[in-house]
């Protein structure tokens, strides 16, 4: 798939406030902590602050904060 | 056992009593604790406090522990029941972690908790579904207050009694879908025969974390490899599909017990505060002043608390001089006993302001948010964002900011954290800063409100930072990266500080700095009392006679002053401080900081008494009264005829302490972490090459 990554969007172009629905992981190892966190694939995250030098950013997914890298975020693909 | 935030360490110190360190940011347990409390009229019981955790596979070195002990029922650790602390305003994640221990066929007890803030954000969960669905014992506390404790301690007592394990797992690794090329169910059994397991998913553990079980034997782990190879597993592909196929499961739970009556959208009050605090330009001046404010509350408000005690030691120890019947045993308890414990007692309102402080950061989650801030700027220098706790709390002590460096996941960016962490002023530093600040910086104000010499303590920590970061930086080009940086992180609400929490904090901080620091500084004060007081054969006496021969002309206190000193110069301590002082003398040290130096290479607050003690010891017996920084004040050096602290000599000392490595507890901290002589050694060097070369520049252009 990696040319259809090119594509995609991901959760790091997200403006603050954006919502977005997660499709899919482009990095598996990455993939594993992101899901335990309450990333899962049809969750609605919304890019809710970011830190001042643009990364890293908080999302709020599942009710919760979570702070990310920006290079982190770059590996959930959103819908 | 639970999430990191949800409360565990607040239950634990409800059950035990134990005073413990409790903070609002992921992290704070990072090594297990244990301690008792009473289960029912004839039962005590053992509690252990785990490291919070996402799950059952760890990301870094304080979340192995937990899985070290659930993967192994020959663990003397290993729960009789394991109480899961669930955060009831986060169920999704928490339930997450919950499954999975209770599919590892532990008896479990839910303890459900945040009851009250999963209230306020309108959410209303059923316990009794909850506990019908998942088929576990459910029980509502609140482990802020301490309520629910009767009814979890009952809980307890049943599970162990009459164990109820579901039979059933939450997820079935043997039931998830094959792909038609593996035969799931078939490695399972064969894992299952050969370790002798009766649980499919403890077997499932095995094959994907077997890397990280010690107590595997090392051809069982090869084995387990082989398994892996003839059945084709993926143990990563799988490991997504457990945790998806969990959710799902979860989503059905929480949606027959949760009514979310939250409005959509609606920002909370957390994240409001969240844009102001990590704001491009407020953020950082905010994070700013509250640094400027720490420093500002250690020096100015601790002040007047600091005279007072420093007063009082003066006084006590004239006083007992006075009275007390003149020989050596009046002498060793007043020269050389009180004046090393004056020494530490002084700094009590500095670390106490300290500690406040700094927990109150941790307390209210606005540390977790410093760690974003930072994270970005601590990347270039090969850190973390989460080295951020460890630097501050090394503003307090190194050994525990050493222990704290086990939620860094990478090795890499934990051992540079590890190495740059000592060069942080440690609360051990801030005596010796204090007093060398206090007698050579006027107390001037200055822009209005800010204490001049508050600025040059402000000036020192910031050059201790600064030489962190520049040193990390060299250590991010030498050491190689072995595996990746995660800095994925949950942001905790902001919570109210409990107030009985920091003040524990506090309490327990100042007195094991008096405890453990005044130990080694009682013992090294009488030893120098001893070395300073006697001499070899008859020197000391040679010395006095000497001196009454040859300045008879001087006046009577004159010369005992000069018999005074002449008399330490020739002691055991002198011969020491003399044999070094080739060595230091480029710093502009003499002997007599050479024998603080070398007592201080144990533990640094050392320095402070030993000067107390040498100059107490050095000059008649009509000083006694006077405060440690009069008697640095009156010391003259012998060459210039000058005072001996001149600015220079103060600022090449301060400037040694804040790059010199000497603490032996930390050395054996540093030891215990990285499992090795190697790393501590290092830093050991490269702290005392930068302390020596810094000091020197400084002296030579000074002075």
């Amino acid at each position: 798939m990696p040319h259809r990554k090119i594509q995609k969007r991901s959760v790091a172009d997200l403006k603050i406030g954006e919502k977005a629905v997660i499709d899919s992981f482009s990095d598996q190892w990455m993939s594993l902590k992101l899901l335990e966190m309450g990333c899962l694939p049809g969750t609605e995250v919304c890019l809710h602050c970011k830190a001042p030098l643009g990364d890293p950013i908080c999302l709020n997914v599942s009710g919760y904060c979570l702070s990310m890298r920006k290079s982190e975020a770059a590996t959930i693909l959103v819908e | 056992m639970g999430n990191p935030n949800s409360g565990k360490s607040s239950l634990f110190n409800q059950l035990t009593g134990l005073r413990q360190k409790v903070g609002n940011f992921p992290g704070v347990t990072v090594d297990k604790k244990s301690g008792t409390a009473v289960l029912n009229d004839t039962t005590e019981m053992s509690v252990i406090d785990l490291p919070g955790v996402y799950s059952i596979y760890p990301k870094s070195a304080d979340e192995q522990v937990v899985t070290d002990i659930l993967a192994n029922p020959q663990h003397p650790d290993y729960p009789d029941v394991a109480v899961v602390v669930v955060d009831a305003s986060n169920l999704n994640r928490n339930l997450l972690l919950f499954s999975q221990i209770q599919d590892l066929g532990v008896p479990v007890v839910m303890a459900l908790n945040m009851l009250d803030i999963a209230r306020q954000q309108q959410l209303e969960i059923n316990a009794v579904r909850l506990a019908m669905q998942l088929k576990v014992p459910v029980v509502k506390i609140n482990a802020r207050v301490g309520e629910g404790l009767e009814l979890l301690k009952q809980a307890i007592e049943q599970q162990i009694g009459q164990p109820v394990i579901t039979k059933e797992l939450f997820f079935d690794p043997e039931l998830a879908a094959s792909t038609p090329d593996q035969d799931l169910k078939g490695l399972i059994t064969d894992v299952r025969h050969h370790y002798q397991l009766t649980n499919n998913y403890l077997a499932l553990q095995y094959l994907i974390q077997h890397d990280g079980f010690s107590f595997l034997a090392r051809p069982q782990r090869v084995k387990l490899d082989g398994l892996i190879e003839k059945y084709h597993f993926n143990e990563v592909d799988f490991q997504a599909k457990e945790t998806i196929g969990r959710y799902k499961r979860i989503g059905e739970v929480v949606k027959a017990v949760v009514t979310d009556r939250r409005p959509l959208d609606q920002s909370t009050w957390s994240q409001r505060i969240d844009r102001i605090l990590l704001h491009p330009v407020w953020g950082y001046a905010i994070f700013a002043t509250v640094l400027l404010l720490i420093f500002q509350a250690i020096f100015a408000w601790a002040q007047p608390f600091v005279d007072g005690i420093d007063g009082g030691v003066a006084w006590l120890n004239g006083t007992l001089h006075d009275r007390l019947p003149a020989g050596p045993l009046t002498d060793l308890l007043t020269d050389g006993i009180i004046a090393g414990v004056g020494g530490v007692i002084v700094f009590i309102p500095q670390i106490a302001f300290l500690f406040l402080l700094v927990s109150l950061l941790e307390e209210s989650g606005y540390m977790s948010r410093v760690m974003v801030l930072m994270d970005r700027i601590m990347r270039q220098f090969g850190l973390n964002g989460r080295s951020v706790v460890p630097l501050i709390s090394g503003v307090a002590c190194a050994v525990p900011a050493i222990m704290a460096t086990r939620s860094i996941g990478s090795w890499r960016e934990r051992l540079i954290t590890i190495l740059v962490t000592p060069l942080m002023s440690c609360s051990a530093r801030l005596p010796i800063y204090t007093i060398l600040i206090a007698l050579v910086v006027p107390g001037r104000t200055v822009l209005g409100f800010l204490n001049l010499q508050g600025i040059v303590m402000m000036g020192l920590y910031l050059l201790g930072l600064v030489a962190a970061l520049v040193a990390a930086y060299a250590f991010k080009l030498i050491i190689k990266a072995r595996e990746r940086s995660l800095f994925v992180m949950e942001l905790p609400t902001y919570k109210w500080p409990r107030w009985n929490h920091v003040g524990i904090t506090v309490w327990d901080s100042v007195t094991s700095f008096v405890w453990q620091a005044g130990r080694v500084i009682i013992a090294i004060s009488i030893v120098l009392w001893v070395l300073a007081s006697y001499g070899p054969g008859d020197a000391l006496e040679q010395a006095e006679n000497r001196v009454r021969r040859d300045y008879r002309q001087l006046s009577a206190e004159q010369i005992e002053n000069r018999v005074a000193s002449e008399k330490l110069e020739a002691s055991y301590a002198g011969r020491f401080g003399k044999i070094l002082e080739p060595v230091i003398k480029p710093l502009g040290y003499d002997w007599k900081i050479g024998i603080a130096l070398i007592s201080s290479f144990a533990a640094r607050e050392v320095f402070v008494g030993t000067i107390a003690t040498i100059y107490s010891i050095g000059s008649a017996d009509g000083d006694n009264s006077s405060t440690i920084k009069e008697k640095l004040a009156a010391e003259i050096n012998p060459e210039t005829g000058g005072p001996m602290f001149t600015p220079a000599v103060a600022f090449s000392l301060l400037v040694f302490y804040v790059f010199a490595m000497m603490c032996m507890s930390t050395i054996a901290t540093v030891y215990r972490e990285t499992k090795g002589w190697k790393w501590p050694l290092i830093q050991l060097a490269y702290m005392s090459v930068l302390a020596y070369v810094s000091a020197f520049l400084v002296y030579q252009i000074m002075k």
